[in-house]
């Protein structure tokens, strides 16, 4: 929208329209316009691990110390468990502390499955932890929190 | 819009009871609603891929959720139990409904 006129009033108006359409953009997104607080995840968790009590352990997370792009950081997850019918793995989610939405991806295993372990890759905004929350088929619950230092960060345009 | 367009990596032929690795990848640009349009300053709307499912001889053996933190060009690989012959079956979910899939035939000795 630019409209012939002296400098002065061009920027002003510029400047007014602008954030108008940051403000409005910023209201119309699915969850928030800042990041994610660690406080929201932490609602996040709480939502799947409930009343039980989070256990530590069993969870692998391979994630780069450093990631060089936050576009896309490689994860895998391996949690420990003998993935028979009785006893296996059935989900694991993913959060991340610092990124606009908290949820990064639910993987679902099935006793077919033989291991509890997957690969993807992630966008992560900037240096933060990565939330793990793993829930068994027979009810416990095992989370595992890792950083990643991000240096690009891989969230916006 | 670019061609959505899945890849699959499943060995040939598997011995019974071993557990082997599936490797999949999909073309899609995973759009995440964060982006803004350089020039008029509105945000580029989600469009993701928000499903993935594995199928094997039509029973389920993994699937995962995508939120918008998933990378472009999505890569997801897992595990899963030699049980049977038989074809193993891909999908993903895009948001606007349309389903991408792919079938993968498996033997197993």
């Amino acid at each position: 929208m630019r409209e012939s006129s002296n400098g002065g009033n061009v920027t002003r108006r510029q400047m007014i329209v602008t954030m108008s359409a940051a403000a409005f953009a910023a209201l119309s997104l699915p969850t928030g316009e800042a990041l994610e607080t660690p406080a929201d995840v932490a609602a996040k968790v709480k939502a799947v691990v409930g009343d039980r009590k989070a256990k530590s352990g069993r969870i692998k997370m391979e994630l780069p110390e450093i990631a060089e792009n936050g576009a896309t950081v490689p994860l895998t997850v391996t949690v420990d468990s003998p993935m028979t019918a009785k006893d296996y793995v059935k989900s694991v989610h993913f959060f991340a502390e610092k990124n606009p939405n908290p949820e990064l991806a639910t993987f679902y295993f099935t006793p077919r499955s033989g291991k509890a372990m997957a690969s993807a890759r992630i966008r992560l905004a900037k240096t933060q932890n990565v939330v793990t929350v793993a829930t068994m088929s027979d009810g416990s619950v095992y989370m595992n929190k890792t950083q990643v230092k991000v240096t690009i960060g891989g969230c916006g345009g | 819009m670019a061609k959505v367009k899945p890849r699959v990596r499943v060995p040939k032929k598997v011995a019974k009871g071993d557990i082997f690795e599936i490797k999949t990848l999909i073309s899609h640009k995973m759009e995440s609603g964060q982006r803004k349009n350089k020039k008029t300053g509105k945000i580029i709307p989600r469009k993701i891929i928000n499903k993935f499912e594995c199928r094997y001889n039509g029973d389920v053996v993994f699937s995962a959720d995508w939120y918008p933190a998933v990378s472009a060009n999505p890569y997801m690989s897992f595990f899963t139990v030699a049980t049977e012959s038989g074809e193993i079956a891909f999908s993903w979910t895009d948001d606007d409904g349309t389903v991408y899939s792919k079938t993968a035939k498996i033997t197993v000795t």
